[in-house]
């Protein structure tokens, strides 16, 4: 009897490690792929949630990890992460591909779904607004936490309940991005509406991004910490309703500064803080993330 | 309904590629206004602007032309009579706005004056 429950627990310990450690696992093969691959270029990521529109280089690919965290009052503590493939399709075409994985304290780890998205530059030139159309579908579950936008009446009563993988949610993003570069700085607006195709009704979000390198010109000399390497931002995005019930009220809103640096010739790092603006949101969220490019992926493998 | 809105939304977003698609390369110094053609390198002979955009160079565009310029293929090699009889001004346009249906993508991200080092770089090229 007491070797049947020793072993129970000592099997429970176990399974659970195996489940956090396979919820991070894309986490860490991210971080291995970024210190082995040889040859590689820092990548463009500015912000979390709000695109810009600057696209990935053809032929090159930029894998990344959004991870974020959460402290909701009466839930438990969460880690969401989405694991980003970027493809530069073509120079006004850029394809992502997403794993989402969470763990939820003292609930589970889990796989929640994939995320497909494809992103396209409507004008060949640089103008004072460029407008990029983003489309993407997601096959996720109930248990996802990537909170890669907020949308809808989105809030923090979502993650009140217990992991819940038997819902399941298929559902197109569709974006007008908005994007301007002045001085060094650019200046980003999202226009988010997505649906359940479940014959749920539209829902809208927005997502307004601003960020500026420290330094506008590089120095002669190889550096890590220097201004260059750095780049300052913030954030405001948040949820406004949806088809039937369109507006603020009962929505979510945040805004993160963000800060990222990023190393010569390596990855780039990101970590911003989000501050929650009213009742429903998540007093805050702590989002992190790496990102490293491979210049020129296929033509590694090609006959030179 | 639903049916609708999808076609609809497939039409918009495949035309559009398969116009794009017949597009060739067009000829971006043709494109290039009289204007930013005329605009003067700031940087011009400093040996540190060149040695930052040699820099620059490596770290973003180095993936596609290679180290040293010399093109990887089916990039452009730049050491060539296009790029050395370009103006400073063509260059920084030709940066700032790329020419997208060749493959070569805009780099609007870098500051304008990271994009004029890299010009005084290539402007520097033998």
């Amino acid at each position: 009897m007491k070797c049947t429950e020793i072993s129970r627990i000592f099997y429970s310990k176990f399974v659970f490690r195996i489940k956090t450690a396979a919820a991070s696992c894309s986490f860490l093969c991210c971080l291995v792929l970024i210190f082995i691959l040889p040859k590689t270029a820092g990548a463009q990521e500015s912000l979390f949630v709000t695109y810009t529109h600057h696209m990935e280089e053809t032929g090159s690919l930029e894998i990344s990890t959004k991870a974020v965290s959460g402290f909701p009052n009466g839930a438990n503590t969460f880690l969401g992460n989405a694991l980003e493939f970027e493809y530069g399709t073509k120079a006004w075409w850029t394809s992502e591909f997403y794993l989402d994985t969470q763990t939820t304290v003292g609930e589970s780890s889990v796989f929640t779904g994939w995320r497909v998205e494809n992103r396209f530059r409507t004008m060949m030139k640089e103008h004072w607004i460029n407008p990029v159309l983003y489309v993407e579908f997601e096959d996720i579950n109930g248990a996802d936490k990537s909170l890669l936008e907020v949308v809808g009446h989105d809030g923090r009563s979502d993650f009140l309940e217990r992991n819940n993988r038997s819902e399941r949610k298929r559902e197109i993003e569709t974006r007008l991005i908005l994007s301007s570069n002045f001085k060094g700085w650019n200046l980003s607006e999202n226009l988010i509406s997505e649906k359940n195709l479940s014959g749920e009704e539209w829902e809208f979000g927005y997502a307004l991004g601003i960020s500026r390198p420290l330094s506008l010109l590089a120095t002669p000399n190889p550096c890590g910490i220097c201004r260059e390497n750095f780049s300052l931002g913030a954030e405001l995005y948040g949820g406004l309703g949806t088809r039937h019930n369109f507006g603020l009220p009962d929505t979510s809103h945040y805004f993160a500064p963000v800060l990222s640096f990023k190393t010569f010739r390596g990855p780039t790092f990101m970590v911003s803080p989000s501050i929650g603006l009213n009742d429903n949101s998540h007093r805050v969220l702590l989002r992190f993330g790496v990102a490293y490019e491979i210049g020129q992926v296929f033509s590694r493998f090609s006959r030179r | 309904m639903l049916k609708k809105f999808f076609h609809a939304i497939l039409l918009v977003l495949i035309l559009p590629m398969f116009s794009l698609a017949t597009v060739g390369d067009g000829n971006w110094l043709i494109q290039i206004p009289q204007k930013s053609r005329q605009k003067q390198n700031p940087f011009k002979g400093q040996a540190e602007a060149i040695a930052a955009g040699e820099k620059l160079f490596r770290a973003n565009c180095s993936k596609c032309h290679g180290m040293e310029a010399q093109g990887r293929d089916p990039r452009l090699n730049l050491h060539t009579a296009r790029i050395r009889n370009a103006t400073p001004g063509e260059l920084e346009w030709l940066l700032t706005n790329g020419s997208m249906r060749a493959g070569m993508p805009s780099w609007s991200r870098l500051p304008e004056g990271e994009r004029w080092q890299i010009v005084s770089y290539l402007k520097n090229l033998r």
